[in-house]
């Protein structure tokens, strides 16, 4: 699989980054090389395994009991908000 | 089968639904943030919901129990492995950028619902799946001219979503799908099933094909409808609005359309909302859920009776009719309060007082059974009094009429107000005697072969002894004496 710049514009577009024409070519050389050193997993036979979701052993742990145990501190939540009024965050309008 | 009819001939609704219900838990899927309902802005948000840097994920195991529950009652397969994959979006209301979802491998796989339809029918709807999310929050657009406001407190709310196949036909289908799912998730306490206040939210994906076509017309999906009601506003729409289109030589569109409530239409999202392209992948946070066969099955043994199973006991132990049984399952409240009117008493009586007299008294009040001022048991009270002849099922809604407003036992208000039903031949023989003497022109008439006078006698009698005579034995009685 290779990147070409449409797929750079596609990906910059769904992850909301400008990513200015000129370094668009760059980008996608960057991107092929990630994908060819993540490539080299080919190169092991994984016949008759069965594809995982995690590469880790076990399952997953749980919270035991149901109840509240954080929250009410908005001031935390919001310490480092760029733009928020009172206990909200503010962003620019969304029209919908 | 509701067929829309084109100006070139009939269609067929083909429609699919995907509702959303919050989990009951107390803290949210992820954190030990509340998911209480409301609350001040940002005070329900841990650093977990607010996607801040570092912060783990930790899965409610009451919430994984709920969907299981949920899962054995809509009779599904549970996946014993399941897994949880990030959808990918940029929005406000998503702090991390990406909700935690389940894709591939849901937790909950194929099962069915039995939907109740008019005149006893009943039809067989397949769920394709059932899997655990988390909730975004909240954008507010109309606090500021230039700014949306963001509380995150629903951001991480635990969410089932159940998606059905396309199985409804119309509106009405789509209307008692939503019903059930609503009763059975009541019945087993998993989720409140509160439309307005968004604890159930559907979508409805829906599209039209020519009777008697088999394969599948272009859909589209409508959001935001809040209610049963509108649901069924919504797809008339949309099914008016697509057979226009084909009819007139036009395509579908596949697309994301918004139900406008004060316009009763549906319109299309502007594209660029809903340019999605998820890129799910398995969330590297969260190991494979894993679930133990054994604790499923002693989630199962602790099933309540759900609504389906109740309405054939109730059709079985009870006499009812499956009409009158589907009313009293539809809600637990209701189906909990038949039994206790009904327990050792006549079931069809106590049925017919429940659906025709309290129901009706309690929707003129605004009151739920809940708020019932009559008491399953006092309601009971009255049903055995007319069962054993104390009272006549006339002076009954009277004194039905009396324990709503005084909130007296029916028992004791017969005795204050004497309303007690004669049931002595001689007195009912006196009385009759009265009324015969006093009328001697119409027995006359009557025995001339004017029949139709017997129903004047029996009101001229019941007029005289204010409605206590028992009806039946008044009948005979009048009945011999006017032969004469």
């Amino acid at each position: 699989m290779t990147i070409d710049i449409n797929t750079v514009v596609k990906i910059a577009h769904l992850a909301h980054l400008k990513i200015p024409p000129q370094q668009q070519q760059s980008v996608a050389g960057d991107l092929n090389k990630i994908l060819a050193w993540v490539g080299q997993l080919d190169e092991v036979n994984v016949e008759g395994v069965e594809p995982l979701a995690n590469v880790n052993d076990g399952s997953l742990g749980w919270r035991e009991q149901d109840v509240v145990t954080d929250g009410d501190k908005p001031q935390d939540i919001l310490a480092n908000a760029p733009s928020k009024t009172a206990d909200f965050f503010t962003v620019p309008k969304v029209v919908e | 089968m509701a067929y829309v009819q084109g100006q070139t001939g009939e269609w067929e609704m083909v429609i699919g639904l995907e509702v959303h219900a919050q989990v009951t838990s107390q803290a949210k899927l992820f954190s030990g943030a509340s998911a209480a309902f409301g609350g001040a802005p940002n005070a329900h948000v841990s650093l977990v919901d607010a996607g801040f840097p570092g912060m783990l994920p930790v899965i409610n195991k009451y919430c994984v129990e709920q969907a299981v529950r949920t899962g054995l009652g809509l009779k599904a397969q549970i996946n014993l492995t399941s897994v949880f994959d990030r959808k990918n979006y940029f929005y406000a209301d998503l702090p991390n950028g990406y909700q935690i979802s389940q894709f591939t491998q849901p937790i909950v796989g194929k099962g069915e619902i039995i939907l109740d339809l008019e005149g006893g029918k009943s039809r067989t709807v397949g769920i394709t799946r059932l899997h655990l999310e988390q909730d975004a929050g909240k954008s507010m657009h109309d606090q500021s001219p230039t700014e949306t406001f963001v509380d995150l407190n629903r951001a991480g709310v635990a969410l089932m979503e159940v998606v059905s196949e396309p199985d409804m036909r119309s509106g009405e289908e789509a209307a008692a799908y939503l019903k059930k799912l609503r009763a059975i998730v009541r019945y087993l306490g998993s989720c409140d099933g509160n439309m307005e206040e968004g604890s159930m939210r559907c979508d409805v994906n829906i599209s039209m094909r020519r009777v008697g076509v088999e394969t599948l017309g272009t859909r589209c999906e409508i959001k935001n409808v809040n209610s049963i009601r509108f649901v069924m506003q919504a797809i008339d729409y949309e099914a008016q609005r697509q057979v226009e289109i084909l009819e007139g030589g036009g395509e579908i569109k596949q697309e994301t359309r918004l139900w406008d409530t004060g316009k009763g239409i549906t319109r299309a999202m502007r594209s660029k909302e809903e340019a999605h392209d998820y890129r799910y992948f398995p969330d590297p946070d969260l190991l494979p859920l894993v679930l133990d066969a054994a604790w499923v099955e002693d989630i199962k043994k602790t099933l309540p009776e759900l609504p389906d199973e109740k309405k054939q006991r109730f059709i079985s132990q009870y006499g009812l009719t499956d009409y009158d049984a589907s009313v009293l399952v539809a809600e637990k409240a209701s189906a909990d309060f038949f039994e206790t009117v009904a327990k050792g008493r006549d079931g069809k009586l106590a049925a017919n007082w429940l659906t025709s007299e309290l129901f009706g008294a309690l929707n003129k009040m605004g009151k739920s059974i809940e708020e019932s001022p009559i008491s399953g048991a006092a309601l009971g009270g009255l049903i055995e009094l007319i069962s054993n002849d104390t009272i006549s099922g006339r002076i009954a809604k009277d004194v039905f009429a009396e324990m709503l407003a005084s909130g007296k036992p029916a028992a004791q208000i017969v005795e204050e107000k004497g309303l007690r039903q004669v049931t002595d031949m001689g007195a009912i023989g006196a009385e009759i005697d009265k009324i015969l003497a006093a009328n001697a022109d119409k027995v006359a008439e009557y025995r001339a072969g004017k029949d139709k006078l017997f129903g004047f006698f029996v009101g001229q009698v019941m007029k005289a002894t204010g409605g206590k005579l028992n009806p039946a034995m008044l009948n005979d009685t009048l009945k011999e004496k006017l032969k004469g």
